[in-house]
């Protein structure tokens, strides 16, 4: 089942749909229910490497439904310490858990400062109520 | 910026959230819920399909039958009225102009349904015909259950004109997902309560976007995507389509391609790595994909592509360029799915 729409107040967001979770020097990143929702039924989750690195506003990797692809915009720079394997085996858990189970990867920061560039939730919904 | 043409069910697929893409110049649409429950849907009960479309060629009179037989590949002899025939409109080239079916009517009257993209082209190549395509809404109803829900029977590549739910209609044994069912031909002016009616039977509405996985399973192909003018029926599998012993449009390209073997082959393949080939991806040991997606029943990235004919053969390995990383296929033989026998 998809999830109902929402975005959490205590995420950071990026213009292209993604999000992220600070927690020390470690960031938790997936897609927002808006990217979700526009791709429909998710079929394939294309990770990064384990130990590879992130560059922020770039592609890490990608999604795809039935019909399209959508690169994953990293939100942030650093290295992969997970990717979440669960994810890989079951993207469907993107449509129905985009901020819980349904996270993509984990990345330890390089830049901790690029914090400050994300959108909080109410820009975020801001933008999202422009599209 | 072309204004897009709508069927007489826009109304009903907007009411029911469809998601509306442009199609051939129609907005059509392409999932209500989701393309793999709409899929599963018709391969284990019954979905229906608004192809309305789709365009229909109408031609009667003297001299029907030898005109079409004279410029279709398929052999119209081998068809009595009533029944109708897989047939494919060719150029000087040999390649397909489009694919159709051809439904006689009587010895001399034909009504072609063809893709809504070629409606122009197949009018411009067939001229003594008549475009008839807004005459007709064209609904079909697919899947293990599907004609048994509509309380009919009809036998595959048979039609004939029937009341269905209460309403009038042209019944044919035809359709694109490799399941039985039928397509339903009315009027305009009863499309929305045969629609109504056929989702009071529990069908299940599908949008183009499951008919796209549906026709590739079985190794349908689509015109624009697997076939094109370019391309020859001898190179798309499709010379069983091709009555080589009479004369139509291109003939003698086809028998020498025939003869001499074609230089690449349109095969179905099935990938053994997690990724989905995509329509345009280049296969590294020579071709390249023309149709791809996720299979929603084998789970697996499934495609159609033209390779170098010795490579062809079902086993052969394949690797496709997936955005830039290679990932493993495997050719297998035609359909890539098959119900199995219960």
């Amino acid at each position: 089942m998809a999830a109902d729409e929402s975005y959490p107040n205590e995420l950071k967001y990026h213009r292209e749909h993604d999000w992220a979770r600070i927690d020390g020097d470690v960031a938790t990143l997936g897609v927002t229910w808006y990217a979700q929702d526009a791709l429909g039924e998710i079929v394939h989750f294309e990770p990064p490497e384990d130990g590879g690195s992130l560059a922020k506003d770039e592609s890490y990797g990608e999604v795809e439904s039935v019909k399209a692809v959508s690169d994953l915009i990293s939100p942030l720079s650093g290295e992969v310490v997970e990717v979440n394997a669960a994810v890989v085996e079951a993207p469907e858990t993107i449509n129905e858990d985009p901020y819980g189970d349904g996270w993509l990867v984990k990345i330890r920061l390089s830049d901790p400062a690029e914090v400050d560039d994300l959108l909080d939730v109410e820009a975020y919904k801001q933008l999202v109520d422009e599209q | 910026m072309q204004t897009l043409r709508r069927t007489p069910l826009y109304e009903r697929h907007a009411s029911l959230g469809a998601r509306l893409v442009p199609f051939a110049g129609w907005e059509m649409p392409v999932q209500y819920t989701s393309i793999v429950a709409e899929h599963r849907a018709v391969r284990t009960s019954a979905g229906v399909f608004d192809v309305s479309h789709m365009g229909q060629l109408s031609l009667a009179g003297g001299g029907a039958h030898d005109y079409l037989q004279a410029r279709l590949s398929n052999d119209l002899d081998r068809v009595g009225a009533g029944q109708a025939q897989y047939t494919l409109l060719t150029n000087e080239r040999g390649g397909i102009v489009d694919d159709l079916i051809a439904y006689r009517r009587g010895s001399d009257d034909y009504l072609l349904v063809v893709n809504a993209a070629n409606v122009d082209a197949d009018h411009g190549a067939l001229d003594e015909t008549e475009d008839v395509s807004a005459e007709w809404a064209l609904l079909a109803v697919q899947g293990p259950e599907a004609l048994q829900r509509l309380g009919i029977e009809v036998e595959p590549f048979t039609f004939r004109e029937d009341d269905v739910l209460g309403i009038r209609c042209l019944v044919a044994g035809t359709g694109y997902t490799g399941e039985r069912g039928c397509e339903l031909g009315c009027s305009p002016d009863d499309a929305v309560a045969l629609w109504d009616a056929i989702l009071e039977r529990g069908i299940v509405p599908c949008g183009l976007g499951a008919r796209d996985t549906l026709r590739l399973e079985v190794c349908y192909p689509l015109h624009g995507n697997d076939i094109s003018p370019e391309r020859t029926p001898i190179e798309a599998g499709l010379g069983w389509a091709c009555a080589l012993d009479k004369e139509f449009t291109g003939v003698d390209v086809l028998r020498r391609q025939k003869e001499e073997g074609p230089a690449e082959k349109l095969v179905a393949f099935v990938m053994e790595e997690k990724a989905i080939p995509r329509q345009g991806m280049r296969v590294a040991e020579g071709g390249e994909v023309t149709s791809g997606s996720l299979s929603p029943m084998l789970d697996v990235g499934i495609g159609l592509a033209y390779v170098r004919a010795e490579l062809a053969e079902p086993e052969t390995k394949l690797s496709i360029d997936v955005r830039g990383r290679p990932k493993a296929a495997r050719v297998v033989r035609k359909p890539i799915y098959r119900r199995e026998e219960s």
